[in-house]
């Protein structure tokens, strides 16, 4: 029952994510000023903006972090609006404790469900897991300590959570900082077969603007609010571009 | 209660022959496993010295508890423990100052307001015996109450305890998981707000930190997993205090502070294995 309802929802029962008049403050500073966008399911929407320019802070807006003023609101295709949309996040770098008695394994499946995982890990589970770990081929990570592992292991660690169960929205925030151009590579190969085969929405944010331009459907400029939109290339050619980067390309 | 005192002192212990020594080691072997439990967390979110400052604060709930003339304190002890607890928690998200400021700015006013008002016309060696705590008063009846704060602590934990985990690692894949991570840090601070304030009179205000740190720290050492984090802690928590009580008994010492030495001992020989095992691996 919950693989039909959980396939037809990733058949995009969402349509899109909107945003409108999106305020965020911190104290008298305000960090996001009136931003209006859309993120379109089956699209890879990459944010870039200058150091600064409330990229992260527009993300932790949306996965309800951050308090804000404004909408956020997600539709499915009939323009219902979808209360509790499933998202999913992939930190910019995970900072915790490295010396936390944590297995890979308790981290993944205290994400995923209420079991708590000092007790022992029932059989389903523990499949499970380590079936969507060989997937990326890294089922030796199962019992592997969370301190412990490299920051490529990680990002994959973080990309099967994100992915389980397959969200509306997948959240990137410089994903991949640290990892060679191969491991680049399958990451991104990676997220373009799961916008196609379950046509989810993908935010991506990123400083990497070849891999922007490798693999996003459309650019979003900002710096407090949306300076420019549009295909990547538009945007890339913009006056708006050229004044947040310098003429670097 | 007058079952198991004839059960436990047909054993050939002297110590057993006692009904408060039966009352304390039942006592202990009832809060060692809720604050191990609960330590487990507290060392994961580096609250150590919020539930110092927590502890400490007991002075002013007592000083409340007999301005609005309670007769027994230990209400406006949790109460005021809850409240501490809970603005400690707030503040710290203004992020005006580091953690540890702000809690040392509540810890210094929350002693200081206690002992002023307790010491008022001269009255302040009453209190003095809870700064070392005395296991040995307890009644039966505060057993049932701690037996009861346990399971219920048990349930919320068990209720929680994944949530807790991944806010602990990281607060923004919580939040995007729609876990409220204010309301369920707020749960976990209100447990242990209740849970020290209610053993605070039997294990000491200077002392009552350590019972809620040092299994825990000593179980890290030496886990690599959520699993062995808690059950070390469990069984390390439960067996430094039971031995700790019976050494106080023939040494006559404190009890809380026996306990405490005996954990330190315990944390330095685990510490000691971590660092056996990182060598035998490197």
């Amino acid at each position: 029952m919950s693989t039909n309802s959980s396939t037809y929802h990733n058949n995009c029962g969402l349509c899109r994510v909107d945003i409108q008049n999106l305020y965020v403050k911190n104290h008298n500073d305000i960090i996001i000023n009136n931003i209006n966008l859309s993120l379109h399911c089956g699209e890879l929407t990459a944010i870039i903006g200058r150091n600064g320019a409330g990229k992260t802070t527009l993300l932790k807006a949306i996965i309800n972090e951050r308090s804000y003023s404004g909408n956020i609101v997600f539709k499915s295709h009939d323009d219902k609006i979808i209360k509790k949309p499933v998202i999913g996040y992939v930190p910019q770098q995970l900072i915790f404790d490295k010396s936390t008695p944590i297995s890979v394994s308790n981290f993944m499946l205290s994400a995923k469900n209420s079991r708590p995982v000092w007790l022992s890990t029932t059989k389903n589970n523990s499949n499970d897991i380590k079936q969507k770990l060989k997937e990326l081929e890294c089922e030796y990570l199962y019992d592997r300590s969370l301190g412990n592992i490299s920051g490529g292991e990680l990002q994959k660690v973080l990309l099967i959570m994100a992915l389980d169960p397959m969200p509306d929205l997948l959240i990137l925030d410089e994903p991949v900082s640290g990892v060679d151009a191969v491991g680049l590579d399958i990451f991104y190969k990676k997220i373009i077969s799961i916008r196609d085969k379950y046509h989810i929405a993908i935010v991506l944010v990123s400083h990497d603007l070849n891999i922007i331009k490798q693999y996003a459907d459309r650019a979003i400029l900002i710096d407090k609010t949306v300076i420019a939109q549009g295909s990547v290339d538009y945007v890339f050619s913009s006056k708006a571009f050229k004044n947040s980067f310098g003429l670097i390309e | 209660m007058e079952i198991i005192y004839s059960i436990l002192s047909a054993f050939p212990f002297e110590f057993l022959h006692y009904k408060f020594m039966i009352n304390a080691l039942i006592a202990v072997i009832v809060i060692t496993p809720l604050f191990a439990m609960l330590g487990t967390m507290a060392v994961n979110n580096k609250m150590a010295f919020f539930s110092d400052a927590l502890g400490h604060s007991a002075f002013t709930g007592i000083a409340i508890g007999i301005l609005i003339g309670l007769k027994n304190p230990v209400l406006s002890m949790v109460a005021f423990g809850i409240l501490l607890g809970l603005i400690i928690s707030r503040v710290k998200y203004f992020k005006t100052a580091s953690t540890d400021t702000i809690i040392s700015v509540f810890s210094s006013i929350s002693v200081a307001l206690g002992i002023v008002i307790l010491s008022k016309n001269g009255g302040f060696s009453k209190y003095s015996s809870y700064l070392i705590g005395d296991i040995l008063i307890v009644t039966p009846k505060e057993i049932v109450l701690m037996l009861i704060t346990l399971a219920i602590s048990y349930l919320v934990w068990f209720k929680i305890y994944n949530r807790l985990l991944l806010i602990s690692i990281n607060s923004s894949l919580a939040a995007s998981r729609g876990i409220n991570c204010i309301f369920i840090e707020n749960i976990f601070v209100i447990l242990l707000a209740v849970s020290v304030m209610l053993s605070v009179k039997w294990i000491g205000i200077l002392t009552i930190n350590s019972f809620l740190i040092l299994p825990p720290a000593a179980a890290r050492n030496i886990a690599s997993n959520s699993k062995q984090y808690h059950f070390y802690s469990l069984i390390i928590g439960l067996f430094c205090g039971v031995t700790g009580l019976i050494i106080s008994f023939y040494a006559d010492t404190s009890a809380g502070a026996t306990i405490v030495l005996t954990s330190s001992f315990v944390y330095f020989l685990t510490l000691l294995i971590n660092q056996i095992r990182k060598t035998n691996t490197a």
